[in-house]
């Protein structure tokens, strides 16, 4: 169960701060995958770090982050040392470089797991049978990362991350990288981890509809670094009520639409730039339904049980 | 008017170039006016080697590339010139297709340069916003900015209506969109669906099998460096048959349709036994299995689908 | 998981933050070069010692070699640094010896800096065979033994002049750069604007030019003051072991000298310490001046 309170996480820069999370609440239930879609620059990935770790550029302007009753100590990068990893992990967007390429695989878990004051050989067991779960043979433990394709680095890098079995488990654009049927494997992979029980709940950071759609239970939209809308995941492709999130499904060229028997429309403009931001609904300029209230910043309010959304026109 | 017929390439590869590594093997499909092909494979398929040969960005190392007849291995500098008047393209990441230090418009000048030397000023403003204007983008908006400043559809979009200013034919448009977030992309689409309108043939590139089927006439799949299937867009999706095409096909994430355990519907099936890796440097040949559909399977000549008992 | 999150990509989807390029970037180099204080610091010591070398003959006799004092004095009033064992002005050898030095720190930079950026950016770009060959001629200057080359060089040339040090030096220090060039474009040459210039009809030259070099600017910048100091170094160390110049004056000959005259022994300090401290302190300054640079250029150093 993990619970964000108005988080506002903004990156310094030389031209004044980038709000690029700007009073996000939102919860999260045990057993739960949430989807988490946007386009590039709207603090999805942002959300995704703010819960482990800050980095030099972030800072912590306000808001909490609660994980199973205990409050995460997400602007004090030391005291959150002990819930990384243990209750809180992450799989980043480019994993499979992170593996270090001068290690046998097998070694680097052990030196990581050690390195976490647990005795390698207690989860010995437990290793082969996620690694078995993933689909990956016991023998990728005495390969070099090289060695290894895109796909199954990913999933190696699922199995380490959620060896500890935490809470919380964030997959930054974990498939974005991968070819379609690798991408297939890995996403199904990670459903596994939570059907099986590793972890309790699970974001799933992507810009792919789609993709989520496959997996997850819930989806939440973000727009120019605040929540759009969230709901049940075939309430949101189907009945979506934010603007924004109904011209971005609408958009999604599938299989077997083609241009002349059904020619979709994008949405016109971009994103305002964050620094700072601007007052009042942020997808203003672009929505179709806009109107003078818009002009006031509309609250993330559920409208229905289990479907929140930001917009006047929606409540 | 484009014909590849054969062409493979070929990279020496290991510490003292013994090894061959074929990325693109004896491929062959044709490219009309007005005719937009998408090329579609995953990564590895030799899917942009193919669109660099074309556009003589890399060269082949067997078979021709013809374009209105004429080879274009044997173009140099005053006709190689000559033949990017009539073809060009547009890259997959829009911030590295501009070159950082100076300003966005900077592409169209250089064509200007290049091209039009004794064009005047006037003229050649009305030439750009009339190009603009053909990709919907704002003169004001683009001009004079530096590409940090422009999204990456616009700059996308720029670099389309900089291929116009010239005469051109034939577009090969190289994972276009795939860095475009979905709100923009389509628009980049019609884009290119327009532009086939006009009479251009535009070759896309892409590994994502919903875009190519949107746009495309034809339909080609590559897989390792080799035509597995192609045809008819129709054909090819709506009756795939090769087992490679047909896995991509159920694996594409779509909305409203959960994936399904494929594999498991079907026994293992006799291309992937014969071949567990696809090794076989000759492969099965290309054969006709409708009017406008090819495909290069094992399982074919026995008269039964692949995968099927 | 420290290990695996440890290179959590930079959130370039953040306008603004890591996307910068253009006037941005020279603005922005601007603003942090004038606040880099090893770089404000070495620049400024750096131009004083030019502004010296290039104002201070004037002021001084017109031949810094000619007799003119007390034999083997202290530094006085009249003599600032004193006077060699001959009674030449050691404050007048110290400025010719200054300019002497500029002179030959830059021109055999710019000599060292065109072969090296000609032979970088032709094999960088070209490729094959002609990389191949470029690349053998480079390694093998670069293993040359510059010294003994030189030694033979002097055995030949009766008279050298600091132009004829400064032209030697130059045609011995460009590998390194033709290798770094080469591999600075050999990168860029994969960039897709590059790409994008070849379909736009233009000739080699200019893409490498008005294309590629450009993204160096900052790098083949650093190059030169790098060269500099290296040839500063160089042509004193060459001085000092008597391979320099048979005419004229410089640090690294006044040091000869010095030793010549066991102005060591015979506690002449005045002799040896300005032209010692003259060269470290403005080798020093550019290193210093260098990592400033490094700073400024590469965002990842600088210090919020």
């Amino acid at each position: 169960m993990l619970k964000v309170e108005d988080l506002r996480v903004y990156y310094r820069s030389l031209r004044g701060d980038v709000q690029a999370l700007d009073g996000v609440s939102f919860s999260l239930a045990d057993k739960e995958i949430m989807g988490l879609v946007g386009e590039s620059g709207c603090g999805k990935s942002t959300l995704g770090k703010s819960l482990i770790r800050l980095d030099g550029r972030m800072r912590h302007v306000g808001g909490s982050a609660e994980l199973d009753g205990e409050t995460l100590p997400i602007a004090d990068d030391a005291r959150m040392n002990e819930f990384r990893f243990r209750k809180v992990s992450v799989i980043p967007q480019y994993a499979m470089s992170a593996l270090n390429p001068t290690r046998r695989i097998g070694r680097m878990v052990r030196e990581l797991v050690e390195s976490r004051g647990i005795r390698f050989p207690t989860v010995r067991a437990e290793l082969d049978r996620r690694l078995a779960l993933v689909g990956l043979d016991q023998d990728v433990l005495e390969r070099f990362p090289i060695e290894l394709s895109g796909g199954m680095k990913q999933r190696m890098v699922m199995v380490i991350s959620t060896l500890l079995n935490p809470s919380l488990l964030i997959a930054d654009e974990v498939t974005s990288a991968l070819d379609v049927s690798t991408q297939k494997a890995v996403a199904t992979a990670l459903a596994g981890f939570r059907d099986h029980d590793l972890v309790r709940s699970m974001i799933v950071i992507t810009h792919d509809v789609s993709l989520v759609y496959q997996i997850a239970d819930t989806i939440m939209v973000m727009y120019a670094g605040k929540l759009a809308e969230k709901a049940a995941t075939d309430v949101i492709v189907s009945r979506p009520k934010h603007p924004y999130t109904q011209l971005l499904i609408s958009a999604l060229p599938e299989v077997g639409v083609r241009y002349d028997g059904k020619r979709l429309v994008g949405i016109p403009g971009s994103p305002p730039s964050l620094r700072p931001a601007p007052t009042g609904c942020r997808f203003r300029d672009r929505c179709p339904l806009a109107f003078d209230k818009c002009a006031e910043q509309p609250p993330f309010v559920e409208v229905e049980p289990g479907h929140s959304v930001a917009c006047w026109k929606a409540s | 008017m484009l014909k590849l017929e054969g062409v493979s390439k070929t990279y020496k590869v290991g510490a003292f170039a013994r090894q061959d590594l074929a990325a693109v093997r004896d491929v062959s499909f044709e490219l009309r006016p007005g005719e937009v092909v998408s090329l579609i494979g995953e990564s590895g398929s030799g899917k942009s080697t193919i669109g660099r040969m074309i556009l003589r960005l890399t060269s082949t190392t067997s078979g021709t590339i013809t374009f209105g007849g004429k080879d274009i291995a044997t173009l140099r500098r005053g006709a190689l010139r000559d033949y990017y008047r009539e073809a060009q393209g547009v890259f997959q990441d829009p911030f590295s297709t501009y070159n950082p230090v100076f300003k966005a418009d900077r592409v169209l000048t250089m064509i200007r340069q290049s091209y039009f030397p004794d064009v005047g000023d006037a003229d050649w403003r009305t030439r750009v916003r009339e190009a603009l204007a053909a990709v919907s983008l704002n003169p004001d908006l683009v001009l004079d900015k530096y590409p940090h400043q422009l999204s990456g559809g616009q700059l996308q979009r720029l670099l389309i209506a900089r291929a116009l200013l010239l005469d051109i034919k034939l577009l090969v448009a190289d994972e276009v969109i795939s860095m475009l977030d979905a709100s923009t992309r389509i628009d980049v689409l019609n884009l290119l669906a327009d532009l086939k309108e006009r009479g251009l043939a535009v070759l896309f590139i892409t590994h994502d099998l919903s875009l190519g089927n949107y746009l495309a006439d034809q339909t080609v799949i590559l897989r390792r460096g080799s035509i597995v299937e192609r045809g008819a867009t129709a054909e090819v999706f709506g009756d795939p048959t090769h087992p490679y095409t047909r896995t991509l096909l159920s694996s594409v994430p779509r909305l409203g349709e959960r994936w399904t355990d494929t594999e498991l519907e079907h026994g293992p099936c006799r291309y992937h036994q014969l071949h567990p890796d696809g090794t076989d440097p000759a492969g099965p040949a290309l054969a006709a299995v409708g009017d406008d559909h090819f495909v290069a399977c094992f399982a074919l000549g026995e008269d039964r689908k692949c995968g099927q008992p | 998981m420290s290990e695996v999150d440890g290179s959590a990509p930079e959130p370039a989807a953040v306008p603004g933050v890591a996307t910068v390029h253009g006037t941005g970037v020279r603005r922005e180099a601007l603003y942090f070069a004038l606040r880099n204080r090893k770089l404000v610091g070495g620049l400024a010591v750096v131009v004083a010692f030019l502004l010296a070398a290039i104002v201070g003959p004037w002021f001084v006799t017109e031949d810094p070699l000619t007799y003119v004092g007390p034999p083997a004095a202290g530094p006085s009033g009249s003599y600032w640094l004193g006077t060699t064992t001959f009674g030449q002005d050691v404050w007048a050898q110290f400025l010719y010896g200054l300019r002497a030095t500029f002179f030959v720190g830059s021109v055999a930079a710019l000599i060292a800096g065109v072969i090296g950026m000609v032979v970088g950016f032709t094999a960088g770009y070209r490729g094959g065979l002609v990389d191949e060959v470029l690349n053998m001629i480079t390694n093998v200057v670069l293993v040359l033994p510059v010294l003994a080359v030189l030694m033979i060089i002097a055995a030949y040339l009766e008279v050298r002049s600091i132009e004829v040090q400064a032209v030697i030096i130059g045609l011995f220090s460009w590998p390194w750069v033709a290798r770094a060039v080469r591999a600075q474009t050999l990168s860029l040459r994969s960039r897709e604007f590059v790409d994008l210039a070849r379909l736009s009809g233009l000739p080699v030259r200019r893409i490498i030019f008005r294309e590629i070099a450009p993204n160096m600017a900052s790098y083949l910048f650093m190059v030169f003051i790098l060269l500099f100091g290296g040839s500063v170094l160089f042509a004193a160390t060459l001085d000092f072991i008597g391979l320099g110049p048979t005419d004229g004056i410089s640090l690294g000959l006044m040091l000869n000298h010095a030793k010549q005259w066991s102005a060591m022994n015979l506690g002449l300090w005045w002799w040896f310490i300005p032209p010692g401290l003259g060269i470290t302190v403005i080798v020093g300054s550019l290193y210093i001046m260098n990592v400033g640079l490094d700073e400024v250029f590469n965002p990842k150093l600088r210090e919020m």
